[in-house]
């Protein structure tokens, strides 16, 4: 496995290093890996994502990410899916799509062919002409992905992308997120809140928490398909429980094990 | 039972109904002298008025100068105005640089400029365009750097994810962009508050529909003065319906 993104001892401050938003944050993200940042409310997960895509820059600690193998000009390093789908109302879902790419220098005919191919991925080739206003909570979220997946990423930043739609809509979009995954090989990375959305999508789970968040654990989700409700899964959702309220790990041998921090 | 919310139709015909019901008081209250004579001119005088002044090609000369005021004026105070707006609403520089001029030039209406107008001018077409320019001015940069103001900063953030960082790809991205309604509503007011100033431009004696207004109320000719009063209020609908179909066709996207 290669390693994609590397943070080393990351710190973030807004006020020049008296209290830090997160702070000695170690964390590898290997090629095509799929993993989640889980933590509560507040604790920085969101804002760790804009420092890891370069909005904000760390106040200490350094960001890698590793070379492009091949030298591309026509996609982003990093792409960000917000929470609340985030379109520009005065663009059709279309435009919206072709956001990153009008920054990429390509042609009216390839963004219209890549814009497309986007939409087909998330299943809103139909809708390609409405407004954001003529579409559901659930469609808004898909032309986000679509919006971050035409840029073609190295490292896909979803943050808590599905937190607002309702259970129903949300399975539906964890369940296309994971097909769209398997058939892109994307680094991402995800942040969430919801103990089980975390198991059902990640590879790895890391646990960010406390007051300044830290890394509290980083641990690795057995084999898929997942089954939340599984013994082996409540096992694993009760040891990241303890984790976030930052009490020690209970441990508990089933399909997770210990990664290497 | 009585229909409080009436239909779009409905509401046509009722309007219509209402200046119908006015123009027939009005009548009968000249016509059976409840008016002192000489006070108001009847509904039915207009009609000649109108006629003897379109014989005279004074009505279509005051109309053509006057739109011609009123078009200039509306452009540059509309286009300064809206541009002001947004560099002083975008740029908190600027803005707090300008914040003490605006402050002492805003409450100063148009006609007050109307000595300078003349100084700097002279009683001719610029002159008019100067005044109109100035009131149709505050409005738009009011509008404009209300608009930028209210722009959701979460926006920018999204350009900025997608490449598009910097002050220029901000503005045309996204700040402009969001802006339009507010813009577009500011540009607006200023249609109408443009045909109010093109009177107070024109009452020191350029040539339009002020002027002639003025003449025709020193002869006592008061058909004449309302036949004007309407003529303006015909232009003003015209020009805010065209601009209707304008705004939305722009801002389809706000449905």
């Amino acid at each position: 496995m290669t390693s994609l993104v590397h943070l080393d001892d990351t710190g973030l401050s807004h006020d020049r290093g008296s209290s830090f938003v997160f702070r000695h944050v170690d964390l590898t993200l290997n090629t095509g890996e799929f993993v989640a940042v889980l933590g509560p409310s507040g604790v920085g997960k969101s804002t760790l994502l804009r420092v890891i895509m370069g909005l904000i820059p760390p106040t200490e600690g350094q960001i890698t990410l590793a070379p492009p193998s091949v030298q591309q000009t026509d996609s982003r390093r990093t792409a960000l899916v917000f929470q609340d789908a985030r379109l520009m109302p005065w663009r059709t879902v279309r435009q919206n799509v072709e956001l990153g790419l009008e920054s990429l220098g390509l042609s009216r005919k390839e963004r219209y062919v890549r814009a497309d191919e986007a939409l087909r991925l998330v299943g809103l080739s139909a809708e390609a002409g409405r407004w954001p206003r003529q579409l559901s909570g659930g469609q808004r979220q898909r032309v986000g992905v679509a919006r971050a997946l035409t840029v073609n990423p190295d490292l896909l930043l979803m943050d808590e992308p599905f937190g607002a739609l309702d259970a129903i809509t949300r399975t539906g979009l964890q369940s296309e997120l994971l097909a769209i995954w398997e058939a892109t090989h994307k680094t991402v990375l995800f942040v969430t809140h919801d103990i089980d959305e975390a198991i059902m999508l990640a590879d790895r789970i890391v646990v960010l928490a406390g007051s300044p968040g830290s890394v509290r654990g980083d641990l690795i989700v057995g084999p898929r398909p997942r089954d939340p409700s599984s013994p082996a899964m409540r096992v694993l959702a009760g040891r990241l429980r303890a984790l976030i309220a930052g009490e020690s790990d209970p441990g508990g041998a089933a399909y997770w094990q210990s990664a290497e921090i | 039972m009585i229909v409080l919310r009436p239909g779009t139709g409905t509401r046509t015909a009722l309007s219509i109904a209402g200046l119908v019901v006015l123009l027939v008081i009005w009548q009968i209250c000249v016509q059976f002298h409840v008016v002192p004579p000489g006070l108001l001119p009847a509904p039915t005088e207009l009609w000649p008025a109108w006629r003897s002044e379109l014989a005279g090609g004074y009505w279509q000369g005051a109309v053509r100068d006057s739109l011609g005021h009123y078009a200039a004026g509306l452009a540059i105070g509309s286009v300064l105005g809206a541009a002001a707006g947004l560099v002083c609403g975008a740029v908190p520089l600027v803005d707090a640089l300008t914040g003490g001029i605006v402050r002492l030039l805003r409450p100063i209406p148009g006609l007050a400029w109307v000595p300078f107008a003349i100084l700097w001018f002279g009683l001719n077409t610029a002159g008019a365009t100067f005044i109109i320019a100035i009131s149709v001015f505050w409005i738009n940069f009011y509008a404009a750097w209300g608009a930028v103001k209210s722009v959701d900063p979460e926006l920018c953030e999204v350009a900025a994810a997608f490449g598009h960082s910097g002050f220029v790809a901000r503005m045309s991205y996204v700040i402009l962009p969001a802006s339009l309604p507010g813009l577009l509503a500011g540009l607006r007011t200023g249609l109408g508050q443009g045909w109010m100033s093109v009177v107070a431009a024109e009452l020191f004696g350029v040539p339009g529909i002020g002027a002639r207004m003025m003449q025709a109320s020193s002869l006592l000719a008061t058909d004449i003065v309302v036949v004007y009063m309407i003529t303006m209020a015909g232009l003003y609908a015209l020009t805010d319906f065209l601009f209707g179909f304008l705004r939305d066709r722009l801002l389809r996207w706000q449905g």
